[in-house]
């Protein structure tokens, strides 16, 4: 895996700005037990069910089930995050127009409304074929300096645009097949997705062009990730294998808009960005083209080289010089901190138990971390000291050929992604009609995305195709508690 | 996700029975929730009765087309929300009614799915790839790579293929909205006045017909309005004496029952009423954000909403013609438990239907409700936030009556927070 110069001394800046641990010993002590994975697969765990600790929804589990609060919200925060939800859906529209509030959209954009993507607060997908894509954008950047946009499209493709701007292009997919065999026999076809930039708008690209694919996560839990301690996700990083079990786990850093300094980042597909709020203005920015206090460009990705976009009328308020208000910006940040991790099901269920302890015992968990305890001091309390279940370390880890994007991000190299949470996936199909996994949609059904794994999770892999057929269908019903 | 219900807090849908002294005895709550579930049976009754008016209109206005005929079916249409709109307090305490709900009155909707919309509404957007599918002009749509079959309009193709289709809420096909708009087209007058102003002729026959497709557009509004009466027979049938509501009510804990009556006004004033349809709107100044918005029909809208609230608390309903349902009401139990809490509530409940019908008054007198959230519209604004307090502040006292009769949440399995360390870590 590629290590950009300059991320030692990443790591070791944030070290030191990380500051004392504020946790007491005896408190320290008690975590570390909780969180300590199970070796006892006869009996589901005490609180196995609250995936998100006392935050966890108990909601219809019916289309909205991510789209539910904090079951520990108190009952006087629900109307911001009523109105938060009511600015996650809302159209933006482009400027000037009759209502200031909500315009300022693009001028180059991927979707109009967070919604769009995030369907029911939910994961996105690959476009269906002669469909532009929505849910699933191209991320652009060349090599030297390090993550630096495309010089004329910038940090992302946008397909869609304001009369009057061009749009910058379509991505085009193909597919081609890639069979894996079980040790038993069963053959399953992967499709492997290869993209195209067609119809470019603006001349060519870069000839050193670097692509990668992105499709919208689903929203549940993003506050109580961001609880979680940096010490804590650092406890578990060994960047040179040096308990040699295969297994790196490198923490990404960034800069933070808020505190203007370079932290431990923890969002997006590569871990690219440290904070809810940062990670959420930088969509409203590359996405829609709306200006934030974190993100204040109201022209969003236009480039210099697109002088006809940059010129063109932005939405800001001219008090605040951003489009999207910081009144308005608090309460989206609100509601994506409170979305709900829904409950799981069938915890005692014999079959997802087996699966669990496939899972355990394949290794998963040295990525998929089962357990963490959050923060006291979080930046909200629905999201204080709650034991959770992410099944994520929140680590860099090198996936293989296979899944790499070639694209480097911070200190995540080209064949480098961020565990993704696990909760709330056996919903996907209940809350977004389809089953389509990984970080551009490409896996059909989770066992596809399983047979993607390679690099760090090659030997896991390597298991999982010597599984018999009861073993891999416990393993999927594990996986569909969650 | 507008249709996603939380339920109070405090009250968690489900209570759990807990022996309350002077909260009243058991035959007493049990009348109190006999006359919650007469209410709502007496409610749901006069909206299939409007909706049954609506649809006679419609079949009148379809059979002759002119101008008479469709403004009495647009007063039809008024006649048949006003019932509806009291109904809404017996969402989100009773789970029936909440899987129901998004079929009669989703929202907000792109109507360009429906029928045809302005130049101004559709050129830049494709996120939902459905946003000018424009179904009455179109016998055939292709989403996700499916075509849609849409040659012949029926009740199937609205309720089980079009509604959310695609998982877009927006892709709303049924409903009073969707009637709303056949009856009244868009709403062009931003925050000027003035409602919309579909022609007549938009369901003209042969060569008078405007903006094409009228036959098409004269079944859609046909079937939405059959469904609608569908819809509404059914709920109504889920509270008649063995209906499937009552009964779940009736036979389940007295206090679960109670608290299914609080919860749905606590949850209707503020997180639904006060947050999602008027707060939001007042904050981006967006006249496209208000609950009926082609036929500028908001503010009676908003005021029976805040009628059924109270109405729900005393246990009181003037029907619609004229008749009163009365009988005992969670009040009752409170003015046992804590006088003092009862006076206040009620109190609270009668300042809010106060500062209700100030805003209907303006918008019957001075200018519509979507004027009113307008940019810079100092009084307009002040009259509705007015509006918003006042539901905020009987939340509070909805949350007190809840602690006077000692409603507990249920404790779900394992949910206590950490915090409780000794619970946690051994």
């Amino acid at each position: 895996m590629s290590r950009p110069a300059g991320t030692a001394a990443a790591v070791l800046l944030a070290a030191l700005l990380l500051g004392p641990a504020a946790q007491a010993d005896d408190e320290a002590a008690r975590i570390a037990d909780v969180v300590r994975p199970t070796t006892d697969f006869s009996k589901a765990e005490p609180y196995e069910l609250n995936p998100g600790g006392a935050a966890t929804s108990f909601g219809p589990l019916n289309s909205s089930a991510f789209s539910h609060s904090s079951a520990n919200m108190p009952f006087d925060r629900e109307l911001d995050f009523k109105v938060g939800d009511g600015i996650f859906r809302k159209l933006w529209v482009s400027s000037p127009s009759s209502t200031p509030s909500s315009d300022g959209l693009g001028p180059l954009y991927n979707a109009r409304s967070c919604q769009s993507c995030h369907l029911k607060d939910g994961r996105g997908q690959p476009p269906a074929k002669g469909e532009p894509a929505v849910s699933l954008f191209l991320r652009l950047s060349v090599p030297v300096p390090a993550d630096a946009p495309e010089p004329t499209y910038g940090g992302q493709l946008q397909n869609f645009s304001i009369q009057g701007i061009p749009a910058e292009g379509e991505m085009a997919i193909a597919y081609e097949d890639v069979p894996v065999v079980f040790a038993d026999g069963e053959r399953v076809i992967l499709q492997k997705p290869l993209y195209r930039i067609v119809g470019l708008n603006y001349g060519p690209l870069h000839p050193q062009t670097m692509i990668s694919p992105r499709v919208a996560p689903p929203m549940i839990g993003m506050g109580l990730l961001e609880a979680i301690r940096d010490e804590d996700i650092l406890a578990f990083a060994d960047p040179e294998d040096r308990d040699g079990d295969g297994i790196s786990g490198r923490p990404n850093y960034g800069w933070s808009e808020d505190s203007k300094k370079t932290v431990l980042t923890r969002f997006g597909w590569k871990a690219g960005q440290p904070s809810v709020a940062q990670q959420s203005a930088y969509a409203f920015a590359g996405d829609m083209g709306i200006s934030s206090r974190l993100a204040r460009a109201g022209w969003g990705d236009c480039t210099a080289a697109q002088s006809a976009c940059r010129a063109a009328p932005d939405g800001s308020d001219p008090k605040e010089g951003v489009e999207l208000s910081d009144k308005m910006f608090d309460l989206v940040i609100f509601y994506a901190r409170n979305l709900a991790v829904p409950t799981r099901r069938n915890v005692d269920d014999p079959t997802v138990l087996t699966g669990k302890r496939v899972f355990y015992d394949a290794g998963c968990i040295g990525c998929h971390r089962p357990k963490f305890v959050t923060r006291r001091d979080s930046a909200e309390p629905e999201q204080s000291f709650q034991l959770i279940w992410p099944y994520t370390d929140l680590l860099l880890h090198d996936m293989g050929e296979g899944l790499a994007d070639g694209r480097p991000e911070g200190a995540a190299g080209g064949t480098e992604w961020r565990t993704p949470p696990l909760w709330g996936i056996g919903l996907t199909e209940t809350v977004s009609g389809h089953s389509r996994f990984l970080h551009d949609g490409r896996a059909r059904s989770l066992m596809e995305a399983v047979l993607w794994h390679g690099g760090e999770a090659e030997a896991a892999r390597q298991k999982v195709l010597k599984l018999s057929k009861q073993e891999r269908d416990a393993l999927i019903a594990f996986l569909r508690s969650m | 996700m507008k249709t996603t219900l939380r339920s109070l807090a405090l009250g968690v849908c489900l209570a759990l029975a807990v022996p309350a002294a002077g909260a009243g005895a058991a035959s007493e709550k049990r009348a109190v929730i006999d006359t919650y579930a007469d209410i709502a049976q007496a409610i749901y009754e006069d909206a299939l009765a409007g909706a049954k008016a609506l649809q006679k209109a419609v079949d009148a206005f379809l059979a002759k087309p002119g101008e008479a005929s469709l403004k009495a079916a647009r007063q039809a249409w008024l006649a048949a929300r006003e019932p509806y709109q009291t109904s809404e307090v017996y969402r989100f305490g009773n789970a029936i009614v909440d899987d129901w709900e998004g079929r009669v009155n989703a929202w907000p909707l792109d109507e360009g799915l429906i029928d045809y919309v302005d130049e101004s509404y559709g050129k830049e957007s494709d996120e939902n790839p459905l946003f000018t599918a424009n179904v009455i002009a179109n016998p055939k749509t292709v989403h996700g790579g499916e075509t849609v079959d849409a040659t012949t309009i029926t009740k199937a193709l609205l309720s089980e293929t079009l509604h959310e289709i695609g998982k877009v809420e927006a892709n709303v096909a049924t409903g009073y909205h969707a009637v709303e708009f056949l009856l009244w087209g868009q709403d062009l007058n931003g925050t000027g006045p003035g409602a919309g102003n579909r022609p007549w002729t938009d369901y003209a026959k042969g060569k008078a017909c405007t903006h094409g497709s009228c036959d098409r557009r004269g079944a859609y509004l046909k079937v939405a309005t059959d469904l609608l009466v569908d819809d509404l027979a059914w709920m109504a049938a889920q509270w008649a004496p063995k209906g499937g509501a009552r009964k779940g009510l009736v036979e389940g804990e007295e206090d679960a029952g109670l608290s299914a009556v609080l919860t749905g006004m606590g949850s209707l004033s503020y997180g639904e009423l006060a947050g999602e349809r008027m707060k939001l709107g007042l904050l981006l100044h967006d006249p496209e954000e208000e609950h009926d918005c082609f036929s500028d029909n908001t503010h009676n809208s908003h005021y029976r909403n805040v009628v059924g609230i109270r109405g729900v608390y005393l246990g009181e309903y003037v029907r619609s013609n004229g008749k009163t349902v009365k009988g005992p009401g969670v009040s009752q139990l409170v003015a046992k438990a804590d006088p003092a809490v009862n006076r206040e509530l009620r109190a609270k409940l009668d300042k809010t239907v106060a500062a209700f019908a100030a805003l209907k008054k303006r918008a019957e007198t001075v200018e519509a409700y979507d004027q009113m959230i307008g940019e810079g519209n100092v009084a307009g604004n002040a009259v509705v936030q007015a509006a918003i307090d006042a539901l905020t502040d009987q939340t509070k006292s909805i949350e007190r009556a809840v602690a006077a009769l000692r409603l507990q949440p249920i404790a779900f399995e394992g949910s206590e927070s950490l915090d409780d360390p000794a619970k946690v870590f051994k």
